[in-house]
């Protein structure tokens, strides 16, 4: 292949556009960003920087050398706005066009958002940068949505003194997504430290004074975050030729067509190991897709199904949550080790008749490891977690 | 080749030592360890691939 481009330029292009060097792509490797910035680090925005522990700086990916190393042809600060498959090309923002042999699609996600004006979102270091310089003390903070990402940044405001009001429509924050009674146990960490949550709110819209409730309260704010979830960046491929339906659709090798791969949070992939289609939103999946892409867009005959084990974690406050799996869809949660009152634990999911996943508070990495490799080997549910459980759910 | 970790930016994920065992470990609280900051040359692939797949950003594998 001559010429390569890979479209988004954060962990899962940059991890791409190394992989492709380092599998011997020597032509022309072009990678386009949207942000005028060099690849960064998303997920210290909701951590480290904003609680203005780390500079910006901090964020960088790779250092300049390292970049310069892989002979780029970069785009920054320009978007990819068009893509013609049957044309092999990509149309830019700033009116150019790059035809290519190999296509890499890793666009990523972008905030949902509610309607009304104002709200602050945490995806892009300005946005962090923009909220960290309003959470000052005793300044009113109402964060919509207790997701991970609403989660994180109340802990961080509380820890700078905000007064901090969580908004979700949920009975139980994270509750789809761990289980009624993990979500429980994590939830309790904000009340108490004072963080004013409050479940089964449905907001209407942001206004200049707070937030409105649908019932028509209107909660007073200074600062609003809005974290209600993502949708994938996919606009720009309608009309290309590629399947869209939440997020690029691909095969189990992260193939969208002949030569076009999608990797990280834009891509929805088979995953074999689960035996199902998934999107993955987590930093480490963003890597880890990107390298397979990578290999099997150089590597079509020797090409390789792409079946991790997803991986991600949070910080909040003391804890540091950990779950590899897939735990969303599940039926069964049993509490394997640990007390889960003591917010430290291993929760295991159930589905269908397998472990499909693992949450853990507090635990050891062998402990976690442990429950990762019998994940990753397909364990029977009856066999991985034996009849010591305490069942939850 | 000369491994470097800057164990500060650690999130204890993990994913290093399951790329790369021989080289790094984890403390209690996960943070990675470097056990080998010389590997031998058979380990290097898995140091590449460490340095590409830890979700700090916090490995690098540098020429002396």
């Amino acid at each position: 292949m001559r010429h390569i481009v890979v479209v988004g330029a954060s962990a899962a292009g940059l991890a791409a556009a190394e992989t492709l060097r380092r599998q011997g792509h020597d032509g022309t490797l072009t990678l386009v960003g949207d942000e005028p910035l060099a690849p960064y680090d998303r997920p210290p925005l909701s951590k480290q920087v904003l609680a203005a522990e780390w500079e910006p700086d901090r964020l960088a990916l790779r250092t300049a050398g390292d970049l310069a190393g892989l002979d780029l042809d970069l785009r920054l600060g320009v978007a990819a706005t068009g893509m013609r498959l049957a044309d092999g090309a990509v149309e830019l923002a700033d009116g150019s066009t790059l035809p290519y042999d190999g296509l890499i699609v890793a666009t990523g996600v972008r905030p949902r958002r509610v309607s009304g004006e104002g709200g602050h979102v945490l995806r892009t270091l300005d946005d962090a940068v923009r909220l960290r310089e309003r959470l000052t003390p005793g300044r009113r903070l109402v964060v919509v949505g207790a997701g991970f990402l609403g989660a994180e940044a109340a802990a961080v405001a509380w820890r700078l003194g905000c007064e901090v009001t969580l908004l979700e429509p949920a009975p139980v924050p994270l509750a789809h997504a761990v289980g009624t009674e993990v979500g429980q146990v994590l939830t309790r960490a904000h009340l108490e430290r004072g963080v004013n949550l409050r479940c089964g709110a449905t907001v209407a819209e942001v206004t200049g004074d707070g937030v409105r409730l649908a019932d028509g309260e209107l909660v007073e704010a200074d600062e609003v975050l809005v974290a209600v979830g993502s949708r994938p960046n996919t606009d720009w491929l309608e009309g290309s030729g590629l399947t869209v339906g939440d997020g690029v659709v691909c095969d189990e090798y992260c193939r969208a067509a002949r030569d076009v791969y999608a990797a990280g949070d834009v891509a929805r992939w088979y995953n074999p190991l689960f035996g199902q289609s998934m999107r993955i939103e987590h930093r480490t999946n963003a890597a880890e897709q990107g390298m397979a892409a990578a290999r099997n867009l150089l590597n079509p005959d020797a090409r390789k199904p792409f079946a991790p084990v997803p991986y991600f974690w949070s910080d909040q406050y003391d804890m540091k949550i950990q779950a590899y799996g897939y735990l969303r869809g599940h039926g069964e949660v049993a509490v394997v080790e640990g007390d889960l009152n003591e917010r430290r634990f291993v929760a295991a999911y159930r589905t269908g008749d397998r472990l499909a996943g693992a949450l853990a508070v507090g635990m050891p990495p062998k402990v976690i490891r442990q429950w990762r490799q019998a994940i990753a080997s397909g364990a029977n549910w009856r066999e991985a977690v034996g009849a010591g459980e305490v069942q939850i759910s | 080749m000369k491994v470097e970790l800057e164990a500060e930016k650690c999130v204890a994920s993990g994913q290093c030592v399951l790329a790369a065992m021989d080289v790094f470990d984890q403390d209690d609280d996960g943070i990675a360890i470097l056990l080998d900051e010389q590997p031998a040359a058979e380990h290097l692939d898995g140091v590449r691939e460490a340095v590409a797949i830890c979700p700090a950003a916090a490995i690098r594998l540098v020429d002396q």
